[in-house]
């Protein structure tokens, strides 16, 4: 079933690509405790990462396993939504980025727990209690830093402008979203959108910071479109895989 | 960062037991310590329960003090209650 295999390439993909986007960060957090936890997430995201293309493995059956999955494939053969795979930039960037996504993907799971599909739900369920973690971080840190210093105001500023046209791609559906929506095995991405509007509201005006107010999106993620920076990532990430076949340790 | 004040972290490692220092870090408020304290502190299932407490509100006995303070009980023997013979039936206490 190539469009079930597709759509947990989309999640696995990525929670993997954020994952790694995350751990760019250690040994460069701020303070040692900030480290730990952008470590922390991106360990939990790796987990999850794991489990979608563990069962997207399972699902293709094609001799493909998890490993070769996330290290052998190229930047078209990726299904991550565009918002992941932008650089860090600084701190207020990369926890902006954080909570556009912890959002979505806190209610994206929420729906994915019901899905008909025992394997996805099953997933989603654990995943969920890892992301409402991370939401609340990700929201902490929007409003100390929208509500901060003037330098950290400026720098939020700047990012929710900058970041604002990829959340648009998050919620839209194509004819595998559709598809897997009539089964009864994926999301209504579409309806998530509304949700999400009323808890990002809610942080950005506490924060201090305008909602943007224009609705043009960025896409292309989803069906192996992607902007520059994806090579890069994976030139980084798959560098072993690619120079040293099969090594393992 | 610098700024951030310190905050001592007690974690209840199950339910039934009393909190205990577990260590220090820096957080910009209570939120935050609590949070930093999850990251850094309960990696490894440690916890049921957090507190976390700022430094400066810990009043600490000073150690020049020692004497003053402890010495006193180290010839009071009969605070401890040795001197008592525990009935069997009560078991381990």
């Amino acid at each position: 079933m190539t469009t079930l295999f597709d759509y947990l390439l989309r999640c696995g993909d990525t929670d993997l690509i954020l994952s790694h986007r995350l751990s760019q960060w250690v040994g460069h957090a701020p303070a040692i405790e900030e480290e730990l936890a952008i470590g922390n997430t991106a360990l939990d995201l790796l987990g999850q990462a794991q489990l979608w293309l563990n069962l997207a493995a399972a699902i293709a059956n094609d001799g493909r396993d998890v490993d070769q999955l996330a290290y052998l494939r190229d930047a078209g053969q990726y299904r991550n939504v565009l918002l992941v795979e932008q650089p860090n930039g600084d701190f207020a960037h990369t926890l902006t980025r954080q909570f556009f996504f912890d959002s979505f993907h806190y209610l994206q799971l929420g729906e994915l727990s019901k899905s008909k599909h025992s394997g996805v739900a099953a997933i989603a369920a654990k995943s969920i209690k890892e992301v409402s973690y991370h939401l609340r971080r990700s929201r902490d840190w929007v409003i100390t830093l929208g509500d901060g210093s003037d330098e950290s105001h400026r720098r939020m500023v700047a990012a929710v402008e900058n970041l604002w046209s990829y959340t648009g791609e998050l919620f839209e559906m194509d004819q595998i979203d559709d598809e897997l929506l009539s089964a009864g095995i994926g999301a209504d991405l579409s309806g998530l959108r509304k949700p999400w509007l009323r808890e990002v509201s809610g942080t950005l005006a506490a924060a201090a910071l305008d909602v943007p107010q224009n609705d043009w999106a960025q896409r292309g993620g989803k069906r192996g479109v992607h902007t520059e920076h994806l090579g890069f990532l994976l030139a980084e990430m798959q560098f072993l895989q690619r120079a040293y076949p099969n090594a393992t340790w | 960062m610098q700024e951030w004040p310190l905050w001592e972290v007690f974690i209840r490692s199950s339910n039934g037991l009393a909190h205990r220092h577990v260590g220090s870090l820096h957080a910009a408020d209570a939120e935050m310590a609590i949070c930093n304290a999850r990251d850094v502190y309960t990696r490894r299932n440690e916890g049921v329960s957090i507190w976390v407490v700022r430094s400066s509100d810990i009043a600490a006995s000073s150690p020049g003090d020692k004497a003053l303070l402890f010495e006193p009980a180290n010839s009071k023997v009969y605070r401890h209650p040795t001197f008592y013979e525990v009935p069997d039936e009560v078991g381990h206490m």
